[in-house]
C-alpha cells in the first residue's frame, strides 16, 4: 500500500461511502468522543492557547533549522552505534530497508503502526522479497488480516469496521471461535501476536519525534506494541518523516503532551519510549543492530513555499475529528492514507494534483480544523491556497465550477444581461423551491443539494430593494 | 554509518533558501513557556493527591505504605494478583528497601518462583519475563500529573520486565515524584548536556496496556500488562 489507497473518482467514493450507514454512525460517534476528550484534556491542563503557541513556535523553529537538527541527530545516533540512512525518495528508503533485512536473513518482520511506512509502500516491497510482515497495532492488525483493507483514520485506523465484521475476519483468518466482544477479540490478538513477537527477526517502527541532542527516537502508543517490536527482535529499523524532530527532551515533552491530549485526550498514553541506538553493553534485551531511515519523499519541496506550515503537523488527527466533511464521507473517500483536512492539504503536495486535485474542495472552509490544531497550522487557509493554485496556475478547477463561473461571467458582464438574469432567478428556481429552501436543485446545484439545502433566491432583488430604499421606501 | 547525509541536507538548505548550517547551534528564544507554571507550585503532599486522583483515571491501583511495611504489602499484593512466577530487576534498591528477605527466603520457601534479571543469561531473561505472572521494578522518576513511572534501562534493568508479564507492579519511593513530564525531560536533557550516556531505552509507563481500536471500546491489557499497581513508599 502506498499513500494512494484507491483508484475511484472522489465523487464516486463519496456517493458509495455515504450509503455505508454503519461507517457514518461510527465516524460521527468517534468524532464526538475524541473531540470531547480533547477539549476536556485541554481545559484541565489550562493555558491551552499558550501551549498551542509554544507547540507552534517549536515546530516552526525546527523546520527553519531542519538541516542543523537532522545533522545533529545523525551524529549523536552514530555515536551510540546506530546507522542512519537519508532517503530522498520512497524507493531509496525501501531499497535500504530491503538490504538491511536481507543482510540479517530477516524472514519474519514485526511492525508497530507507522504512517510513513505506509506512505512509502514498505510492506509490499518486503512481501515481494518473501518476508512475512505482521502489523502489531490492534487496528492495523485487523485491517491487515482483512485482505489489507486501507486505514480510514490516522489514529484509529479500523474505525470504519464494526465488531461483527472483525469477528468474522478473525474467524476466517485465525480460526477464532468466540464472540464479538472487544475484550475477547483483543485477548485473542494478544495471544496470537505474543508468539510472533518472540520469534521475529526484524522490528520496524515509525518515529513520533526524534530528539536531536541525544540521537533518540520517541515512540507513542497505548498498547505497548512499539516497545515489544523494538525490545525483542535482533534488529530494529525506525523510519521517520524528515520533519518529525525536536532539538531536546524539553521540546519532546511539550509536543508529546500536545499529541496525546489532542489525539485521544490522555495526559500521556500508556507507553512513551525514547530509544537511543542499539542495546548497551550488558543489556539482555533491546536490538543488537539499530537503523534509522530519514525520509524526504516530497517533503523538501514543501519547505520554503507558502505551504511550509503543513510540515508542522504532529499527526494527532484533531482536525480530522472536527471536520464536518470527514464526518459524512469517511476516511476512504479521500483515496489517501492521510484523510480529513490534513490529508486534503498534504496529499496533493506529496502526491500531486493529477490524482488529488479534488481534495482541497472536500472542505467547507469552516476553519474548525485550524482551531483544533495543537500546533496552529492554518489548515483552512492552506486549503484555500490549494484552490487558488489549482485555478490560477494549473487552470484546472472542477468542470462544474468552471461552467458556473463562465455562465456567471457571461451574465454579469453586461448590465442588461445581469438585470435579466437576476430578475429571472426566483421564477426559474420556483419549481425546486419549498419554504424558501431548495432541496433538490438542477444542474450545478445538484451536487450541493444532494447533501444539504440551498437558500432560494430572494423574490425581491437587492437592486430593487436598494432603489426603493433610496427613495425612502419602507424597511424590508 | 551515515549514508547520503550531505546531498540530503544540501537540498533541505537550498529549499529553505540559504546555505547549509550544521555548525552554528540555532538560538531557541521561546516566547511561551507554559510548562514553567504548570503544577510547579505544588507541595509533595499536594502532588501525592494529584497522583492518587490520576491513578483512578488510568485503571491503576495505588497503594500507599511505608518502608517498614513494604515487604508485607508487596507480598500480599503479589499473592492477591495470583502469585508467581515473579520477574524483577537486579536492582540494589530491593535490598535498600528491606526486600531481600522476601525475595530470597519467604517467596522461595513458599514456592513462589522469583527470577532476577541477569544480563549474563541473555535471552533466558526474556523467556522468564514472558512466563511471569508479575513483573516488578522500581520507578526512577514518577510523574504526578499523568500517573507515569519512568524507567531507565540498564544492565540489571531489563526493558521487558515491565512489558511482558501479565501484571506489573511499580515500587514508587515518594522522593521520585515530580509534578509532570517537564521535570523528567529537564533532568534527562541535563544529563545529555553534561555528556553522560543516557539509557538506550527510557520508558514512560502510564498504567496498563490498552486499546480502543474496536468500535472505540476501551480494552485494558492488549500487548503489555493487563493490570498495573503502584506501591508508593511514603517515607523514602
Amino acid at each position: 500500500m502506498a499513500m494512494k489507497i484507491g483508484e475511484g473518482k472522489f465523487k464516486e467514493n463519496v456517493n458509495n461511502n455515504m450509503e455505508d450507514t454503519f461507517m457514518r454512525g461510527a465516524v460521527a460517534g468517534a468524532q464526538e468522543r475524541l473531540r470531547t476528550r480533547r477539549l476536556d484534556a485541554a481545559e484541565e491542563l489550562g493555558n491551552w492557547e499558550e501551549w498551542r503557541s509554544h507547540g507552534e513556535e517549536i515546530r516552526k523553529h525546527v523546520l527553519n533549522n531542519l538541516d542543523y537538527y537532522l545533522h545533529e541527530l545523525a551524529e549523536n545516533l552514530q555515536k551510540r552505534g546506530g546507522h542512519v540512512f537519508f532517503a530522498e525518495t520512497a524507493e531509496e528508503a525501501t531499497g535500504y530497508i530491503r538490504e538491511v533485512v536481507n543482510a540479517n536473513g530477516g524472514k519474519k518482520i514485526l511492525k508497530a503502526k507507522s504512517m510513513v511506512t505506509e506512505e512509502i509502500g514498505l510492506n509490499g516491497v518486503l512481501e515481494n522479497e518473501g518476508c512475512e510482515v505482521i502489523e502489531t497495532d490492534l487496528g492495523e492488525y485487523i485491517l491487515q488480516l482483512d485482505e489489507h483493507d486501507p486505514p480510514s483514520h490516522i489514529v484509529t485506523p479500523a474505525l470504519h469496521k464494526n465488531k461483527e465484521q472483525i469477528r468474522n475476519v478473525f474467524a476466517q483468518k485465525l480460526d477464532y471461535k468466540l464472540t464479538s466482544k472487544p475484550e475477547e477479540l483483543a485477548l485473542h490478538a494478544r495471544e496470537t501476536l505474543r508468539q510472533e513477537f518472540l520469534t521475529a527477526d526484524i522490528g520496524i517502527t515509525g518515529c513520533n519525534f526524534a530528539i536531536a541532542e541525544s540521537g533518540s527516537i520517541g515512540l507513542v502508543t497505548n498498547e505497548g506494541n512499539a516497545g515489544l517490536v523494538s525490545d525483542l527482535p535482533k534488529t530494529q529499523i525506525a523510519v521517520m518523516g524528515m520533519e518529525r524532530i525536536v532539538p531536546t527532551f524539553e521540546e519532546f515533552e511539550v509536543l508529546v503532551g500536545l499529541l496525546t491530549r489532542s489525539a485521544v485526550g490522555q495526559k500521556l498514553t500508556s507507553y512513551i519510549t525514547a530509544l537511543s541506538g542499539p542495546r548497551e553493553e550488558g543489556d539482555a534485551d533491546g536490538p543488537e543492530e539499530f537503523h534509522l531511515v530519514i525520509v524526504d519523499n516530497g517533503r523538501s519541496k514543501i519547505l520554503g513555499t507558502e505551504f511550509q506550515s503543513v510540515l508542522q503537523c504532529i499527526r494527532c488527527a484533531a482536525c480530522i475529528n472536527v471536520c464536518p466533511v470527514y464526518r459524512h464521507i469517511g476516511g476512504h473517500s479521500y483515496n489517501s492514507i492521510y484523510p480529513g483536512p490534513i490529508g486534503a492539504v498534504l496529499t496533493p503536495l506529496l502526491g500531486g494534483y493529477d490524482d488529488f486535485k479534488d481534495l482541497p474542495y472536500a472542505s467547507t472552509l469552516c476553519a474548525a480544523c485550524t482551531d483544533a490544531c495543537p500546533v496552529k497550522i492554518p489548515l483552512h487557509e492552506l486549503l484555500h491556497k490549494h484552490r487558488q493554485v489549482i485555478v490560477e496556475k494549473e487552470g484546472r478547477a472542477p468542470i462544474s465550477e468552471k461552467l458556473a463561473m463562465k455562465a456567471f461571467g457571461f451574465g454579469a458582464a453586461s448590465d442588461p444581461m445581469y438585470a435579466a438574469g437576476s430578475k429571472m432567478a426566483a421564477a426559474m428556481m420556483k419549481p425546486f423551491t419549498k419554504n424558501d429552501r431548495i432541496s433538490s436543485g438542477p444542474g450545478p446545484l445538484k451536487a450541493w443539494t444532494e447533501i444539504r439545502e440551498f437558500p432560494a433566491p430572494n423574490k425581491e432583488r437587492f437592486r430593487d430593494w436598494f432603489k426603493q430604499h433610496e427613495k425612502g421606501g419602507g424597511e424590508q | 554509518m551515515i549514508h547520503q547525509r550531505e546531498s540530503f541536507l544540501n537540498n533541505v538548505a537550498r529549499q529553505l533558501g540559504r546555505s547549509r548550517n550544521t555548525s552554528m547551534k540555532p538560538e531557541r528564544n521561546w516566547q511561551f513557556r507554559p510548562q514553567d507554571k504548570t503544577l510547579t507550585d505544588k507541595t509533595p503532599d499536594e502532588l501525592m493527591n494529584v497522583l492518587r486522583d490520576q491513578c483512578q483515571l488510568i485503571h491503576t491501583e495505588l497503594i500507599e505504605t511505608t518502608s517498614s511495611k513494604l515487604s508485607e504489602i508487596l507480598e500480599a499484593t503479589v499473592h492477591l494478583y495470583g502469585g508467581g512466577p515473579v520477574s524483577l530487576w537486579k536492582d540494589p534498591r530491593f535490598a535498600e528497601f528491606g526486600l531481600d528477605g522476601l525475595l530470597k527466603e519467604t517467596w522461595p520457601s513458599r514456592n513462589v518462583e522469583v527470577n532476577e534479571w541477569d544480563a549474563a543469561r541473555g535471552r533466558e531473561n526474556i523467556a522468564q519475563a514472558e512466563r511471569a505472572n508479575i513483573g516488578i521494578t522500581f520507578s526512577d522518576i514518577t510523574l504526578a500529573e499523568s500517573g507515569t513511572v519512568v524507567l531507565f534501562s540498564g544492565a540489571g534493568k531489563g526493558r521487558t520486565v515491565s512489558l511482558l508479564p501479565r501484571n506489573y507492579i511499580a515500587l514508587v519511593p515518594k522522593s521520585t515524584i515530580v509534578p509532570r513530564m517537564t521535570q523528567a525531560a529537564q533532568e534527562i536533557s541535563r544529563r545529555v548536556q553534561a555528556g553522560e550516556t543516557i539509557s538506550s531505552c527510557i520508558n514512560f509507563i502510564t498504567g496498563p496496556s490498552n486499546s480502543a481500536d474496536i468500535e472505540m471500546n476501551l480494552v485494558v491489557g492488549v500487548h503489555g500488562p493487563v493490570k498495573a499497581v503502584y506501591i508508593v513508599i511514603g517515607d523514602r
